[in-house]
């Protein structure tokens, strides 16, 4: 073919680069087009039916007390128990690589340089990544209401809304951080790696030793912010802090304490992850050498 | 004429204790392709990674258009495109999405858009690929593809970077013959290779680079002047064998001819005083002289020449 006669070797023409709003749009596009196409869209899709599915088998087989008692009460059990679990699957899933990858599969060279902001590639592909994971978690949710209207007719009590608010708060938080930890690392693996350590092992762990330890209140964990979205599935939200004391012996007490995250003090949690992950995510991801 | 410019001012990259770029100054503007030609190491991909934003100066500026790269990379890169080292298109997408992305980020109008990425697509002969995942590409296929993706939205400015990298020897004429062709244009083009016979094949002026210093710039010819002297260096092919008589009388004989000698039996190479008119007369001469002259062009051994004493100068 003759290279004068196409169009693309015509003169060059000034083309007007969109927004950062709408470029930050073309980005989400193909990222969600990337979940879509890839396996691990399906996987996660799948580990979700299946809990949901393990969930729906056990109450109408067992029928416990604890989720059947009143509508409230299946929802805290159903939802709450299960909801922070499919939130971190999704953001190990959809966020863990997401930066990171770019690096290791030299991908960012296709993107990074075009006259395109970096900040525009990032929050971009952050919103594909909470998109996607709300499908994750709508689809969890639908399921969780088709089973309790199935129990307990249509009337699903306000505090669930107030739950599914609060967790697409949560989920926002940990996409954030995930995106931060993905931004530091090059490789992918490790990126990953970090995210499932803090989120399955280490956060729990201080959830759980710091106050049964020294009865301190753990306010800088976001898994600790997070319980406010079980909390607030109670008919009156639960007390901030309980003592429980145990005797063992010559009038000494083993006494533990049990934390319950003010409302308020949730939100505050999870919205200091949120901007600090994302300000300290976008600021490394700047200044990151494609080198 | 296009008023396109790129500018590194005292360019310079560290990394730790080792330097890979050493204040570089060049200046290069209006229309035509620049060879960027230096050794492995000389810091072509880092001078064109700076101007792309895919790492930052240590100390310096990197301008296009006189707007600072690092300061307004949007602005600066907006009538720009760029193939740097060889990059991964995503696995997942056909190779026309992949160029809707770049037209998208690019604001390339709807309207004429798949006219536009096909006549891209066949431009790199990958025609019958266009709706084929990248990620079953070879390397090849996919540097096919990210040439391609340059030619998206007619841009004004155009960094190559060792463009033939991972294309056999079809695929790399092929390149060269889209570059050539881009040229013909008001285009700016710098084009970082290691590739002697690349540079001379394809470019116009020449930018000599090592130990992250600029070495030479300027047209091919005032650069192999600079430094091997006025004598031009040419090969003349024949239809046939050429005989030791014909160059004696005949070939020797012609102005301005200092000296010709056989490289293989229809090749012979020719050195000559005068500069580009003397070239011109001498090609005249051959055909006058009917001796079934095919082919006149200028050996880029000259440029070899100056490479070579470059760079051990530098070492």
């Amino acid at each position: 073919m003759e290279a004068d006669t196409l169009g693309q070797l015509e003169e060059p023409q000034t083309i007007r680069v969109p927004d950062s709003i709408t470029q930050i749009g073309t980005i989400t596009k193909y990222e969600l087009l990337n979940y879509f196409r890839a396996k691990r869209f399906y996987v996660l899709l799948i580990i979700g039916l299946a809990i949901s599915a393990l969930l729906t088998f056990l109450v109408a087989y067992y029928r416990p007390e604890s989720f059947l008692n009143t509508s409230l009460t299946f929802y805290s059990q159903w939802w709450g128990g299960s909801v922070t679990f499919v939130i971190i699957l999704s953001a190990i899933f959809f966020g863990g690589d997401s930066i990171s990858g770019e690096f290791q599969n030299k991908t960012g060279y296709y993107l990074v340089s075009r006259p395109v902001r970096r900040s525009s590639i990032y929050v971009g592909k952050w919103v594909a990544s909470f998109i996607a994971s709300m499908i994750m978690l709508l689809l969890f949710l639908g399921i969780a209401v088709a089973n309790g209207v199935y129990y307990f007719g249509a009337g699903v009590p306000y505090q669930l809304w107030q739950s599914v608010l609060l967790a697409t708060l949560y989920m926002g938080s940990v996409l954030s951080f995930t995106f931060f930890w993905s931004s530091l690392f090059k490789t992918s693996v490790i990126s990953v790696l970090v995210t499932v350590i803090l989120f399955l092992f280490a956060f729990p762990l201080i959830d759980g030793l710091l106050p049964s330890l020294v009865g301190a209140e753990p306010w800088f964990v976001i898994t600790y912010g997070a319980e406010v979205i079980t909390a607030v599935l109670n008919t009156s939200y639960p007390v901030h802090d309980i003592q429980s004391k145990t005797p063992i012996g010559k009038g000494h007490f083993f006494t533990i304490t049990t934390f319950t995250p003010y409302l308020w003090e949730g939100i505050a949690i999870m919205l200091a992850y949120f901007v600090v992950s994302a300000v300290l995510g976008l600021f490394i991801f700047e200044k990151r050498e494609f080198a | 004429m296009t008023d396109s410019s790129i500018e590194a001012v005292d360019l310079t990259k560290n990394y730790g204790k080792f330097t890979a770029l050493d204040g570089l100054n060049l200046r290069l503007e209006g229309s035509k392709c620049v060879g960027f030609l230096g050794p492995n190491g000389a810091g072509k991909t880092t001078t064109l990674k700076i101007f792309t934003d895919l790492i930052k100066p240590s100390r310096g500026s990197a301008l296009i258009n006189g707007l600072e790269v690092h300061g307004n990379k949007k602005k600066a890169l907006e009538n720009c495109s760029a193939l740097v080292e060889t990059p991964e298109i995503y696995p997942y997408m056909s190779a026309r999405e992949a160029l809707n992305l770049v037209a998208d980020l690019k604001g390339l109008p709807k309207s004429g858009r798949k006219e536009v990425i096909e006549e891209a697509i066949s431009e790199v002969k990958m025609e019958d690929w266009i709706d084929a995942k990248v990620g079953k590409f070879s390397k090849g296929m996919k540097q096919r593809i990210n040439i391609a993706s340059t030619l998206i939205g007619n841009p004004a400015v155009i960094f190559l970077d060792e463009p033939t990298t991972g294309l056999d020897p079809r695929g790399m004429a092929e390149v060269r013959e889209i570059v050539k062709s881009l040229k013909k244009k008001d285009r700016l083009i710098f084009m970082s290779s290691h590739l002697l016979n690349e540079v001379s094949d394809v470019c116009d002026e020449v930018a000599l680079i090592d130990h992250g210093k600029l070495l030479a710039y300027g047209t091919m010819d005032d650069v192999t002047a600079r430094f091997t002297g006025e004598e031009g260096l040419a090969d003349a092919s024949f239809s046939k064998p050429v005989d030791q008589d014909t160059l004696d009388r005949y070939i020797l004989k012609l102005d301005n001819v200092i000296s010709a000698e056989r490289v293989n039996g229809k090749t012979v190479r020719l050195k000559f005083n005068g500069g580009q008119a003397a070239q011109g007369e001498i090609l005249a001469d051959l055909v006058a002289l009917k001796i079934g002259l095919v082919e006149f062009k200028t050996a880029f051994s000259k440029l070899e020449d100056t490479y070579m004493s470059l760079i051990q100068e530098g070492n």
